[in-house]
């Protein structure tokens, strides 16, 4: 038949279609889910792209924000004087506040203002008022989570260094900040002209220098820029433009995006697996009609056609049925991300991003499901005289292959186009096909060994649901993949977050220390020290830090740095402020893997050897005996690089980039740093206050708040990652529950023979209910090995720490998963166990 | 009159766990237009083989087959299957109606893929020369055996085949009904001049026809002609190794 005859080939895959649409749409099911995940995300990172480019603005608060960390040089204040119509100056660093109401203590981020600043956007504040009113007088606006946790109300007021502020509003929301910024460190508005007086300006404080400009209307900004970026540059002066800003933050959301979309993407590979599954037993099912069709003169690819129609059909549907779903989805991912992201965001529907997921599920509906359709090419008319037992392998059907290779080819193109990167691409594409090789293979290892080491000795209803597991037909493979994975997510989730905590928590015991007393001037040290000790808390560590820069590396210059592009030396390896220490001794966290220590200098004449942490040495591309010449602020020291040394960052205690041997520093001007432990947090509130009321610029780290911080931001992550990983777990469900069902079919036969040979209900329950039980227990089982394997390879070599997985709620987990198995499978198999044996019969003839 | 069937040298075998299997043994005959014949034989014997490769459902591993002066043995599966919609139709024993069609619409399929078109009131009545006009939009599983039967062979009909392949069209119906279903295809066979091969089991349906082929062991072991065959009407028949 020349001719394909199109029209009919419709009529008759919806004609083939009446008595399996349910079915059919059953199959589909499993991408409905997939389509939804990636319609919400690419939804969502469509409407983001425009609120970053509306709001880019609010973000940044000004046209132009000139930024430094360390004091401007006065040569440079005419020029930054003279910028834009509008100006406001910040400068902002991290320090203790009191309550004074409650002596309540605590870490925040002190942002002392001068002029208009925001020029777009505002200050959120309660009352509105306050935002302006604020930078009248003594007065301060103080963040809401501050407010909540102190108990403080508008009126009271908080100590900032020496000087006591009026609170005056709550700050709900400032420029460019994100509920996790504000849990880190709240911030907390001052005048700027109140900051000499708190007497936190000191040397060594560790402050930011910022200038917000608003230019008139006619300026190009950008071009401006462009224009001082060289004399700023040489100052270390940064500069960001609402330009810079949206293309920052374009990037980086969409990495979020991109991140978020590959997980969706993972969920809808699973129900392809799922379909590509379904429609095999289909398939088969259709083997009669397909060779009487045969018989009756259709050609091969006429009856292919037909079934592919079948599939596009019902492709289609699935997928915009996942896309009304994403949509509604959508309205909640702003819930799930806004605690990470600094803008509101809007939620529309985005046009574009539904036919793109509608392309999508077509395509990966119509690639999983060509898989078995290519079979029906080999599908003889002699199947209506006799069922042919011939069965096209995929070693012997190319196109199968091609089918693979295809298949391949989109889950690369796909990533590509995500992540704008052929590597990572090709590194997706093959852990995605490891993972499931990995899958599929155990599951074919566990049906194997099912199969060889069969427990004879079992009673027959352990040993026909065990038998179930690799009977004709069977989706153990299917099934094993798909819950298989969806624990393996959910585990792995569970065992980073135990991983990151532990390490954590680890330090917080027994005789580890646990605070952190920074920004201790020369002359305080000594006070401090015996401030602790009266306290009858030990001092475990104090040490010197000195604030210094590079000026030369091998002779080479910031300036030639930035000329000569070749030297491989970054420009901002000058920039970069180092905190550096001095000592005669390594610590017990250190050590030297290349060249000597040399802790002391006995004469001023000696060459000083410094000793560099080896990450950061080969980040500044220095080896042992190079030279540098560092400039502690104003003095040009130079120094060859003596030793390299690996350093264990994970201990709660003072770690250096560069550290100087004793006899060089001593007189440089320098602050300290005392860390102690404090037994419990009574003693800690305690301490706090009293080093707060007697030093005020000194900045406390009280390890319980890093616990509690890392606390919610793990909450807040964690929730993000369990949303999307709830995709392809739910996914894996519909893959069981249609999985169940189809299989229904077959064992509608065999549960009508049991039933009719005497077989009681119970004996059908408990043979059905066993044989979901296997499935979900090896299922459950291999994705917590596969977990356990990966939290392991992680614990090691990503986060270098041990991991000792808890058995209790990896056994919970494992129940839990087996038992829903077990309930899918009987709830859908109910209608096999309680319809009488004749009523099956009658409905199969 | 030339042979619509013509068969030379025909052997089948099959390779299975590294043995070879002969179904067909080098199996030569010819059927006339218009002839009705029957192949006989017991379980086994190859019949069923040799009517799919003369129906053009299979390809022989040596030996010739022409159907309608068509080499079907040269032919690719997709040039056999456009000679069955044109020449042939089929009768099975377990009926093999597509059972997501109507009566009506399995009747129509045939037609339907030649592309022509206003068929419906060929097939109704086709329908109702089976009797069967009032149970046309039923479904196959709403129907009884004998009347599944009678779908199939007004489909058989359908696109006025030249000649048709019945395998045991009675094998799974009662004797009264299997009776009925048995008038029918040789009145309709008369009534279209349509070629009748038919294998079945049954020595009094065998009898019927007016040559019986029988084979055992994947040979063709005679060539009897019946009490039905008259000599006038058909001329020599080739003979049988």
């Amino acid at each position: 038949m020349t001719n394909l005859n199109f029209p009919w080939l419709v009529k008759m895959a919806w004609r083939d279609s009446r008595r399996n649409r349910s079915r059919l749409f059953l199959f589909i099911s499993s991408i409905i889910l997939g389509i939804a995940a990636l319609v919400a995300i690419f939804s969502f990172g469509y409407n983001l792209r425009e609120d970053i480019d509306d709001q880019a603005k609010e973000l940044i608060g000004a046209d132009l924000v000139i930024t430094s960390n360390r004091p401007v040089n006065p040569k440079m204040l005419p020029l930054l004087d003279s910028l834009g119509t509008r100006r406001s100056r910040e400068r902002s660093f991290a320090s203790m506040i009191l309550f004074p109401k409650n002596q309540g203590t605590r870490l925040v981020q002190i942002r002392a203002l001068e002029g208009q600043f925001p020029y777009y956007g505002e200050l959120e504040t309660v009352p509105a008022s306050a935002a302006q009113n604020f930078r009248e007088g003594q007065q301060a606006i103080v963040d809401k989570t501050l407010m909540l946790q102190f108990d403080a109300r508008v009126g009271d007021s908080i100590k900032v260094g020496e000087v006591t502020f009026q609170i005056v509003g709550i700050l709900n929301k400032a420029p460019g900040q994100t509920g996790i910024s504000a849990t880190v460190a709240p911030a907390v508005y001052i005048p700027l002209r109140y900051l000499p007086q708190t007497g936190l300006e000191q040397k060594g404080s560790r402050i930011n220098y910022l200038f917000y400009y608003k230019f008139g209307n006619q300026t190009d900004v950008q071009q401006l820029v462009k224009k001082l970026e060289p004399r700023l540059e040489k100052e270390a002066l940064n500069t960001e433009t609402i330009e810079t800003q949206r293309e920052d933050m374009g990037r980086s959301l969409q990495d979020l995006t991109n991140f978020l979309a590959l997980v969706g993407f993972i969920a809808l590979l699973l129900g392809s697996i799922g379909v590509a599954s379904a429609i095999h037993v289909y398939i088969r099912e259709k083997l009669r009609s397909i060779a009487i069709l045969r018989c009756m003169g259709v050609s091969a690819v006429q009856a292919f056609l037909i079934y592919l129609i079948q599939i596009l059909g019902i492709g289609l549907l699935g997928s915009i049925i996942g896309a009304v779903l994403g949509t509604v989805v959508q309205q909640l991912l702003p819930k799930v991300l806004e605690d990470l992201l600094p803008i509101d965001i809007t939620v529309g529907i985005s046009w574009l991003a539904i036919f793109q997921a509608i392309g999508l599920g077509l395509i990966i509906s119509l690639l999983f499901a060509l898989l078995p359709l290519v079979s029906v090419r080999n599908v003889s008319p002699l199947n209506t005289l006799r069922i042919s037992l011939e069965s096209t392998g995929m070693f012997k059907d190319p196109l199968k292959w091609l089918v693979y290779a295809l298949i391949l080819l989109f889950i690369f193109g796909f990533t590509y186009l995500q992540t704008q990167n052929l590597k990572e691409a090709g590194y997706f594409t093959l852990g995605v096909l490891g993972g499931f090789i990995v899958l599929a293979g155990i599951a074919a290892a566990l049906m194997w060994a099912v199969r060889r080491f069969f427990p004879e000795s079992w009673s027959y209803l352990w040993r026909q649901g065990l038998a179930n597991l690799f009977r004709p037909n069977n989706q153990t493979l299917i099934l094993i993949v798909s819950i298989g994975l969806g624990t393996a997510f959910i585990c792995t989730l569970y065992f980073v977050q135990t991983i990151l905590m532990n390490r954590v928590t680890l330090a917080a015991r027994e005789n580890q220390p646990n605070m952190v007393l920074f920004d201790i001037q020369q002359g305080q040290r000594a006070a401090v020290a015996s401030l602790t000790k009266q306290q009858g808390l030990p001092v475990i560590q104090q040490v010197p830090i000195v604030t210094m820069r590079i000026e030369e590396i091998n002779g080479l210059t910031a300036e030639k740095a930035l000329e000569d592009s070749t030297s491989g030396v970054s420009p901002r390896a000058f920039q970069r402020e180092i905190r550096s220490t001095f000592r005669s001794v390594l610590m017990d966290s250190e050590r030297i893997t290349d060249g000597t220590w040399l802790g002391k200098v006995n004469s001023p004449s000696d060459t000083i050897y410094v000793s560099i942490e080896n990450n950061y040495a080969e980040r500044i591309k220095v080896k042992v005996g190079d030279q540098i010449v560092f400039n502690v602020q104003g003095a040009l020291i130079p120094t060859v690089v003596g030793s390299l040394r690996e350093v264990d960052w994970n201990r709660i205690q003072t770690n250096f980039r560069v550290v100087f041997p004793v006899g060089v520093l001593e007189e440089a001007p320098q602050f300290h740093v005392l860390i102690t432990k404090v037994p419990s947090a009574e003693a800690s509130a305690k301490f706090q206050q009293a080093v707060v009321r007697q030093f005020p610029n000194i900045s406390i780290i009280d390890l319980e708040l890093i616990l509690s911080v890392m606390d919610e931001l793990m909450d807040k992550i964690g929730f993000v990652i369990r949303f999307m990983a709830a995709f392809s777990i739910i996914t894996g469900l519909v893959v069981l529950v249609a999985s169940v069902l189809i299989s229904k079919y077959q064992r509608m036969q065999e549960s009508v023979l049991l039933r009719t040979i005497g077989a009681s209900k119970k004996q059908i329950f408990a043979i059905t209910a066993l044989e979901y039980f296997f499935l979900g227990a090896l299922a459950a089982g291999t994705g917590i090995v596969l977990s356990l394997i990966g939290s392991w390879a992680l614990a090691k070599y990503s986060f270098e720490t041990s991991f000792t997985p808890q058995p209790w709620p990896v056994l919970i987990l494992f129940l839990m998963i087996s038992l829903l198995t077990v309930l899918i499978g009987l709830f859908n198999s109910r209608s096999v166990v309680n319809q009488s044996p004749l009523e099956i019969l009658r409905s199969e003839s | 009159m030339t042979p619509i069937l013509h068969i030379q040298d025909l052997t089948k075998t099959y390779q299975s766990t590294g043995q070879t299997l002969t179904v067909l043994d080098n199996i030569n005959f010819s059927v006339e237009a218009g002839s009705t014949i029957s192949i006989v034989g017991p379980s086994g014997s190859g019949k069923t083989t040799l009517l799919g490769l003369c129906a053009g459902l299979d390809r022989s591993t040596s030996g010739m087959v022409e159907l309608n002066g068509i080499r079907l043995d040269t032919l690719t599966e997709d040039a056999r299957a456009q000679v069955r919609n044109q020449y042939v139709g089929f009768i099975f024993q377990n009926f093999q109606l597509l059972p997501t069609l109507t009566a009506l619409e399995n009747v129509m399929v045939p037609l339907e893929l030649r592309g022509e078109r206003n068929i419906k009131p060929q097939a109704i009545d086709l329908l109702d020369k089976v009797g069967l006009a009032n149970r046309s939009h039923h479904y196959p599983a709403q129907l009884s055996g004998g009347e599944q039967q009678r779908v199939s062979l007004a489909r058989a009909f359908s696109n006025k085949p030249k000649i048709l392949f019945a395998d045991e069209p009675t094998g799974n119906l009662d004797a009264e009904t299997g009776e009925r279903v048995e008038k029918l295809i040789f009145d309709l066979n008369r009534e279209a001049g349509t070629t009748l091969v038919l294998v079945t089991h049954d020595a009094e349906l065998a009898s019927r026809t007016q040559r019986i082929l029988r084979m055992k062991g994947g040979k063709l072991i005679s060539d009897e002609r019946t009490e039905s065959f008259s000599g006038s009407t058909l001329g020599q028949q080739t003979g049988f190794n």
